[in-house]
């Protein structure tokens, strides 16, 4: 206002010297704080009604598009730009360290060995939860009992071909029967989005445990903190009881 | 400046030249503002979207990214307020007077705007400003809540998903409509581009603008019929310019 084309002096902001009106702006920012604060205050058990909701739509919707609303669905998180994709011919999980037999396993090898399928929700530390989810594969502790396992060895190093992500477990909660060396996810073959050909699948613990892209088991003396670990998650993951949350356990 | 003819005997309408909208400096908060809204609405696509994660991948890049974009989306606005100008259209776009009523009931029963008087902004420009300057304050509250989540409670973080999910959503259909808008509107977006817009288009969309910019240099900037352009346009409508095609509805 005080700017007009030809720097004529003005007494602008007005001959009052304000504007004048009533103050709608200041009304609507305010009650946006407010109605901020409110959603932020109610916003849990709220969420988790319209999540439900949400999924409901989600499943009878053929064009996707409400899968851009917030609810309980997977969600993709990766850490490296891209990850090559494996098949028969080109992947290979490797057993290695702390074991009497170093071991490399083909997806059909896996496949040759008893599978274990398990039933249990999914739930990420960023707070969304997948009910009744089927995994299947191998159990990791008959992995390391083929391997067969130094007496010395206290924990398990994870390494993924996506050439970054790390996890780790120790050795307790990896002879679990609940901890699967997966190869099948809802029924069917892991996707590569959800970490296929083969991915980690820790039933207790938060989902980021459940490493994708799985490539090497690596039996070491001690627990190495894997990539999410390093950058403030714990390492022990329990559903309900770490990373300052008290989810249900996904029983 | 554009150069113009000032002869004071002509009707308002019948000059050439510009009216000066916006400085450089308000220009320049706005284009800051713009690219670091895109930015981080970008990488909240990201983020979110599980195709698009899929495709960039890089989730701890993209979140920094994220988080800086976002937390220094206010910065451009509070470093313009060292110009006086933009003080000015803040103060202006927070007020409301009778005419912004009308101008809001015209454009709910969608019967034209064209025609309403307006100030330097319209109703709809005013609710526009002061509801995105509310929610992306909420935005970068929510965030930081999210970005430090040691900082609050669990129920406190899920809230604030819940708000900053739902928020960003309900911005993203805003922030379309007010591209929405400016796209139709080439004198708007010489207005925000190049600063200074034709007096025709002026007179149109925010004709007692007009005539307070060309009032000030016809007439002693001081004389009482200054004060009545703000609220009442048919009063000093009246005789002084015959060319407006459309005039004031007698009140």
């Amino acid at each position: 206002m005080s700017d007009s084309p030809s720097k004529v002096p003005s007494p602008l902001p007005g001959p009052k010297g304000d504007p004048g009106g009533a103050p709608v702006g200041r009304r609507v920012l305010l009650g946006m704080l407010g109605l901020g604060a409110l959603g932020v205050a109610a916003g849990g058990p709220i969420q988790d009604v319209v999540a439900k909701g949400v999924d409901t739509v989600a499943q009878n919707d053929p064009t996707g598009l409400s899968d851009l609303l917030p609810g309980n669905r997977f969600r993709y998180y990766t850490v490296t730009s891209n990850t090559p994709e494996m098949d028969e011919t080109t992947y290979r999980l490797r057993v290695d360290g702390m074991v009497d037999r170093e071991k490399t396993y083909r997806l059909s090898d896996l496949a040759a060995l008893p599978q274990t399928r398990l039933v249990q929700d999914v739930q990420c530390v960023t707070g969304w939860r997948v009910p009744k989810t089927p995994f299947a594969g191998v159990r990791l502790s008959a992995l390391l009992d083929a391997a067969g396992v130094s007496p010395e060895a206290k924990a398990i190093r994870f390494r993924c071909f996506d050439g970054a992500y790390t996890e780790s477990l120790t050795l307790e909660q990896a002879r679990r029967p609940d901890v699967l060396v997966a190869t099948s996810m809802e029924d069917k073959p892991v996707t590569h989005a959800h970490g296929g050909p083969v991915r980690l699948y820790v039933a207790p613990m938060y989902f980021y445990k459940s490493a994708k892209w799985l490539s090497g088991i690596t039996v070491t003396d001690e627990v190495v903190p894997g990539y999410w670990e390093q950058r403030g998650y714990d390492v022990d993951a329990w559903v309900g009881r770490s990373n300052g949350r008290d989810d249900a356990p996904t029983v | 400046m554009p150069p113009r003819s000032d002869s004071a005997k002509d009707a308002p309408l019948s000059r050439t030249g510009r009216l000066l909208r916006f400085t450089a400096s308000a220009r320049w908060a706005h284009h800051a503002t713009a690219l670091l809204a895109g930015v981080c609405i970008f990488t909240a696509a990201c983020l979110y979207i599980s195709p698009l994660s899929q495709l960039v991948g890089r989730r701890p890049l993209v979140t920094v990214v994220h988080e800086w974009t976002g937390l220094a989306l206010p910065v451009p606005v509070l470093v313009g307020m060292v110009s006086r100008a933009l003080r000015s259209d803040l103060r202006l776009l927070g007020r409301f007077a009778p005419h912004d009523r009308r101008w809001l009931r015209a454009a709910l029963r969608r019967t034209g705007t064209s025609n309403i008087p307006s100030g330097k902004f319209n109703a709809g420009q005013k609710l526009y400003a002061s509801w995105t300057a509310g929610a992306g304050l909420v935005m970068v509250g929510t965030g930081l809540l999210l970005w430090f989540p040691e900082l609050a409670s669990l129920s406190v973080r899920m809230g604030a998903t819940f708000v900053h999910d739902w928020l960003a959503l309900t911005i993203a259909v805003v922030l379309a409509g007010h591209i929405w808008k400016a796209a139709g509107d080439p004198g708007a977006r010489e207005g925000m581009w190049r600063g200074t817009v034709s007096r025709t288009w002026a007179n149109r969309e925010h004709r007692l603008w007009r005539q307070e910019m060309d009032g000030h240099n016809d007439r002693d900037p001081l004389s009482d019929t200054l004060t009545d352009l703000r609220t009442d346009a048919s009063r000093t409508e009246t005789g002084r310019n015959p060319r407006d095609p459309a005039g004031a509805p007698p009140s």
